[in-house]
C-alpha cells in the first residue's frame, strides 16, 4: 500500500494543519466526553472509595494488599494462564488461519462465522456446554477416559475456543491479502520453501500474529465467566478476584488495589499492541484474497484442510451442537417443548413476569440503542484518529481500548455511584444498559474503521471537487461507497458483542426488561427439568441470532480489509 | 481536513438511523414500566430485590387495585451482590423498598443504616421466632426456606443403601465422594451450610468436622447452579451433563421445584431432602432511608405479609410463607418435607463471627 491519505497531508501548509487539529479535537469531543463520564468517572469514582478510607487516603495499602499470599497467588494464575491460553490458541489456530487465508472450499464463509459464534456468546451460556466436551461423560471421557472439568486444562481449551476467531481474523485476514508471488519470486531465486516462507512471509505476517497475540493475551488476562464456571473455587484471575471483592464482600479497599493492578497490566498490554499495530499498518503489498485463495489439491493440503476442519468440529462445534442438542431433549423425545413453554407468560415461576420470549425482543432493542451509541462514539473516534498523530492521540486510540480489560462490576458499582444525581440519574434507566453494551462495542468499531479510514484516497475527492462536485455530493459519491461497508461491519460486531453482552448487563439494576443473556442465566439458577431445557433453548435463540448477524457480516465483508476482527 | 468531518457525517448518519430505530423500540417499553412522563411519581413504588425474586403477575396487579401504587421490580445481581449495592448507594437509594436480605446478612444491611423503621400492618400475625428486629422494626421478615443437603432417591435405591440424614452421615465412609457443596465464600447456600455446621458443632467444632468431610471427598464448586445443574445427578439438569454426586446442598423446597418443571409431574419428586442437615434462613425487606415514596413502600411492605403474596411465593421463590394460617400448595405439601429441628445461629454471632468463618473454611477446605 503505497499511496494512503495521511501521506498527503504532510505535504500540506502548516495553517491546514492547526485547522486539522482543531477539526480532529472537534470530533474527538464526544467520544471522549462519553469516556469521560460513562468509564473514567465512574471507575475513579469508586476505586477511589476504596482507597479514601476512615483513615484518610491511605496508598500505602497497595504493598499491604500485594503482599497477601492468597492475592499474589491470583497474580500469579493471572498472568501464567493468559500466557499459555494464548500460545495454546495461537498453535491451534495458526494453521486455520492458513487455511481460511489461502484455501477455497465450500461453507468457507459459514464456518468462518460458526468460528466467531463463541466470541460472541456470554460465558455462562457456553461455559457448561463447553463441559460437555472436556468433563465427565463428555467426548474426551468416553474416548480416551480423560476429564479436564478439574484442571487448568479445561479453562485452557475454553481459551482456544473463544479466542480462535481472533486469531483466524486478524491473522487470516492479511495472510489473505499478502501476495503468494512474493513467495514464489524468492523460490525462483533459489531460496528453499521453508526459507522463502521465512524471509518473505513471516516478517510480513508477524506484526498481525503479535497483535492477535496480544488481543488474545488481554482477553485471557482479563478472563471471567470461564475461570468462574471452568475452573471452580481453586482458580481465580485478577477479574473474578475483582468480582468477589466487590460485588460479595464489598471489600473495597482490596478492589481497588486489584483494579489499579489490572488497569497498569492493561494499560501495557494495550501500549504494546499499538506499537506493533503501527508497525504493521508500514506498506505492506495487499491484493485481493479473492485472488489468493486456491482450491485444495495434493494430500498434504488435504490433510491441512481435514486437520482444522477437524479442529474446528471437536472444539467449536462440537459444544455448541450440545447446547442445540439439549435444547431439543425433551423427556417425551426429541421436540420443541422447551421452545414452546418460551411463549409461556407463566414460564420460570413468575421469575420475569413477562413471556421468557419477550427477552428476545429486549436483547434486540438494547443491542440496537448500543449498536448506535458505539457507532456514534466508535465512528467520531476513528475519523478523528484517521490521521497519523503524536502520542496524544495514540493514547486516546488506547483508551478506547481501556473497558475491555476492566472488570463489568468495577463499571457496574462505579455507575452506581456517580450517576445519582439529576439530571444523570441514570442509575434505574434502560439507556444504561445500551451504554455499557456500547463501552465493549465502541474498541470493535475503532478497529474495524481506523483501517479502512485510513486508506480513502484523499486524491479521489478532490479530482471529485475538481470536476465540480460539492461538498455534499463528493462525500457521496466518494467517500460514502468506500466505507459504507466497514460502516456495516462495525455495526454488526458491535451488535453482535452486544447481544451477548452479560456483564455489566447483570450489575446494572433495570426495570424487569431481561436480556437474553440474562433470561438464561435466570433460568439456570432455578431448579427443574422445564427451567433448564428453556434456558437452553433460550441460548440456542442467542446462538442463532448472533450467527446471523456474523453471517450477513460475512457477506459484507470489504474487500480490503485488514481490520483486526 | 474536509475528509474527517465528513466521515464522522457517515457515522453519524447510519448511528441516527439505528438509534431511532432503537428509540422506537424503547417507546413501548416505558409504556409497560408504567413510568409514563406526565405521570405524578408517588402512585408508583419501586421494589430493588435479588433475581430471585418472582412473583405472579396478577398478585402484584391486585396490589395495583387494592392501594393505587404501580409496582416497579429492580432486579440487581444475587442476595450478596444486591444488597451491596444497596449500601454503596446509601442514602440515595434507586427505589422504596429492599427485599432479599437474609439473617446470614442482616447485620450488614442494619449496621449500615439502610432501613427506615415500620411496624407494617399485620406484622402480629408472623411468629416471633422470625422477627429478628422485633426491638426497632427496621425489617420485615417476608418468607423463610430451608438450606438441606438433597439427594438422588434413585442412586441410594439402586445402590441399597440409605441416604444420610444428619450432618453426621455426610462424614461416614459409606458416604465418600457423593457430596457436593457451593462456594461459603461466594454463595447464599454455601454459607447457609457452613452455618449449619457451626450450629450444630459449635465454635470449636467445626473445623473438625470439615476436615472430616474434606478427607471424605467432599467436591465444592463456585456457586448453586453448578452444583445443582451440573454436578448433583439426581436434577434434570445434572442428569444431562451427567453429574455423578447424589448428594447437593440445595433447598428443602427443591424437591417440589422437581415435580413442577417436569412434564409429565412425576408422582413422586426424584430427589429427597436429608432433614438433619438443614439451616434455616429467612428473608427480609425493609422500607429505604431516602427512598421517594414512603408511603407507598409502607404499603408494599404491609401487602407483603399479606395473605395474597403470603400464598404466592411458594410456588414463584419456593419459600415458605412466614405468616401463620397462610395456605401452604399441594405441591408443597405433598413432595415437600418439614424441617422439625433446623440449625440456627443467632445473627449477632454471624455478625461478628462471619468474616473469619468463611475465612477458616477457606484457608481449610479449599487450598
Amino acid at each position: 500500500m503505497t499511496a494512503r491519505a495521511g501521506d498527503g497531508a504532510q505535504s500540506r501548509a502548516a495553517g491546514t494543519g492547526v485547522r486539522a487539529t482543531a477539526a480532529r479535537l472537534a470530533l474527538m469531543a464526544l467520544p471522549l466526553a462519553f469516556f469521560g463520564l460513562f468509564f473514567a468517572y465512574p471507575v475513579a469514582a469508586i476505586v477511589g472509595r476504596g482507597f479514601d478510607t476512615d483513615a484518610g487516603w491511605e496508598p500505602g495499602r497497595i504493598g499491604e494488599v500485594l503482599g497477601r499470599p492468597d492475592i499474589a497467588g491470583v497474580l500469579w494464575f493471572t498472568t501464567w494462564q493468559a500466557l499459555a491460553s494464548t500460545a495454546l490458541t495461537l498453535v491451534i489456530a495458526l494453521p486455520g488461519a492458513y487455511v481460511f487465508a489461502r484455501f477455497d472450499f465450500p461453507g468457507k464463509q459459514l464456518l468462518r462465522a460458526v468460528v466467531t459464534v463463541p466470541f460472541v456468546l456470554p460465558t455462562v451460556v457456553v461455559g457448561s456446554a463447553f463441559l460437555a466436551l472436556v468433563g465427565r461423560g463428555g467426548l474426551l471421557d468416553e474416548l480416551w477416559g480423560v476429564r479436564l472439568d478439574t484442571s487448568v486444562w479445561a479453562i485452557l481449551l475454553a481459551h482456544v475456543f473463544f479466542n480462535y476467531a481472533v486469531v483466524v481474523r486478524t491473522v487470516g485476514g492479511l495472510w489473505a491479502q499478502l501476495d503468494p508471488r512474493q513467495e514464489e519470486a524468492a523460490r525462483v531465486l533459489g531460496a528453499s520453501r521453508f526459507g522463502a516462507w521465512r524471509r518473505v512471509t513471516l516478517p510480513a505476517l508477524g506484526p498481525a500474529v503479535a497483535a492477535a497475540a496480544l488481543m488474545v493475551f488481554l482477553f485471557t488476562f482479563s478472563s471471567f465467566g470461564v475461570v468462574q464456571i471452568l475452573g471452580g473455587p481453586a482458580y481465580a484471575t485478577l477479574e473474578v478476584e475483582v468480582y468477589r471483592q466487590t460485588a460479595q464482600l464489598l471489600d473495597l479497599p482490596t478492589a481497588a488495589v486489584l483494579t489499579m493492578v489490572q488497569f497498569a497490566a492493561v494499560g501495557l498490554i494495550l501500549a504494546v499492541h499499538a506499537a506493533t499495530v503501527r508497525r504493521r499498518e508500514t506498506a505492506l503489498r495487499l491484493v485481493d484474497p479473492a485472488l489468493t485463495a486456491r482450491r485444495v489439491h495434493g494430500a498434504g493440503q488435504r490433510a491441512l484442510l481435514g486437520g482444522v476442519l477437524l479442529t474446528v468440529a471437536v472444539l467449536i462445534v462440537l459444544p455448541l451442537g450440545v447446547l442445540v442438542e439439549r435444547s431439543f431433549d425433551t423427556p417425551a423425545g426429541y421436540g420443541a417443548a422447551y421452545y414452546r413453554a418460551l411463549q409461556d407468560e407463566g414460564a420460570g415461576g413468575g421469575t420475569f413476569l413477562v413471556p421468557p420470549l419477550e427477552a428476545i425482543g429486549n436483547s434486540l432493542e438494547y443491542a440496537l440503542a448500543a449498536t448506535g451509541i458505539a457507532l456514534v462514539v466508535g465512528g467520531l473516534a476513528a475519523a478523528a484518529l484517521t490521521r497519523r498523530a503524536g502520542p496524544l492521540v495514540r493514547g486516546f486510540d488506547a483508551l478506547l481500548m481501556l473497558p475491555l480489560g476492566v472488570s463489568a462490576v468495577t463499571v457496574g458499582f462505579g455507575f452506581l455511584i456517580t450517576l445519582d444525581e439529576p439530571p444523570l440519574d441514570l442509575r434505574t434507566s434502560w439507556i444504561l444498559v445500551p451504554l455499557a453494551q456500547a463501552l465493549v462495542g465502541v474498541p470493535f468499531v475503532v478497529r474495524t474503521m481506523l483501517p479502512v479510514l485510513r486508506a480513502v484516497d484523499g486524491r479521489l475527492r478532490e479530482a471529485a471537487a475538481v470536476l465540480g462536485a460539492s461538498p455534499l455530493r463528493a462525500w457521496r459519491e466518494v467517500d460514502l461507497p468506500l466505507v459504507r461497508r466497514a460502516l456495516l461491519v462495525a455495526a454488526g460486531f458491535a451488535f453482535a458483542v452486544s447481544l451477548g453482552e452479560f456483564g455489566a448487563t447483570v450489575f446494572i439494576a433495570r426495570p424487569d426488561r431481561p436480556t437474553l443473556p440474562v433470561a438464561v442465566a435466570r433460568l439456570l439458577g432455578r431448579a427443574g427439568e422445564l427451567n433448564y431445557g428453556q434456558a437452553m433453548a433460550l441460548s440456542t435463540i442467542l446462538m442463532g441470532v448472533c450467527a446471523v448477524s456474523l453471517l450477513v457480516l460475512e457477506r459484507l465483508r470489504p474487500e480490503r480489509s485488514s481490520g483486526e476482527f | 481536513m474536509s475528509t474527517t468531518k465528513k466521515l464522522a457525517g457517515t457515522a453519524l448518519a447510519v448511528a441516527l438511523g439505528v438509534g431511532t430505530l432503537a428509540a422506537c423500540g424503547d417507546g413501548d417499553a416505558k409504556g409497560k414500566d408504567g413510568a409514563v412522563s406526565g405521570t405524578p411519581k408517588t402512585k408508583q413504588v419501586t421494589l430493588v430485590t435479588h433475581d430471585s425474586f418472582a412473583s405472579t403477575p396478577a398478585v402484584l396487579k391486585a396490589f395495583e387495585k387494592e392501594t393505587g401504587y404501580t409496582v416497579k421490580v429492580l432486579k440487581s445481581g444475587d442476595a450478596g451482590t444486591a444488597l451491596n449495592q444497596e449500601i454503596l448507594t446509601k442514602g440515595s437509594p434507586r427505589g422504596d423498598v429492599f427485599f432479599g436480605v437474609d439473617n446470614t446478612l442482616l447485620s450488614r444491611a442494619l449496621d449500615n443504616g439502610l432501613f427506615t423503621p415500620y411496624e407494617a400492618k399485620g406484622l402480629a400475625e408472623v411468629p416471633e421466632q422470625y422477627r429478628l428486629d422485633k426491638a426497632e422494626h427496621r425489617v420485615t421478615p417476608v418468607d423463610s426456606g430451608d438450606i438441606c443437603v438433597n439427594y438422588d432417591k434413585k442412586y441410594f435405591a439402586d445402590k441399597k443403601l440409605a441416604p444420610p440424614q444428619t450432618l453426621d452421615d455426610l462424614a461416614k465412609p459409606a458416604y465418600k465422594d457423593l457430596l457436593v457443596v457451593e462456594n461459603a465464600a461466594t454463595s447464599s447456600p454455601g454459607l447457609g451450610f457452613l452455618l449449619a455446621t457451626v450450629g450444630k458443632y459449635g465454635d470449636q467444632g467445626w473445623e473438625e468436622y470439615w476436615g472430616k468431610l474434606k478427607a471424605n471427598g467432599v467436591e465444592v464448586v463456585d456457586g448453586w447452579e453448578q452444583a445443582y445443574n451440573e454436578r448433583f445427578s439426581g436434577s434434570a439438569g445434572g442428569k444431562k451433563a451427567k453429574g455423578d454426586r447424589p448428594l447437593v446442598v440445595s433447598y428443602a423446597s427443591s424437591p417440589p421445584v422437581e415435580v413442577l418443571y417436569a412434564e409429565p409431574q412425576p408422582k413422586d419428586a426424584p430427589t429427597g431432602v436429608a432433614t438433619g442437615t438443614c439451616f434455616r434462613q429467612t428473608e427480609f425487606a425493609g422500607l429505604l432511608k431516602g427512598a421517594k415514596n414512603e408511603a407507598g413502600g409502607k404499603a408494599l411492605l404491609d401487602f407483603m405479609i399479606g395473605k395474597k403474596f403470603q400464598e404466592d411465593m411458594p410456588l414463584t421463590m419456593f419459600v415458605n410463607p412466614v405468616v401463620k394460617g397462610a395456605a401452604l400448595p399441594e405441591l408443597f405439601t405433598r413432595h415437600g418435607v418439614v424441617v422439625a429441628k433446623p440449625e440456627t445461629v443467632a445473627p449477632d454471632r454471624i455478625a461478628k463471627n462471619r468474616e473469619q468463618w468463611v475465612k477458616a473454611w477457606t484457608a481449610l477446605v479449599l487450598k
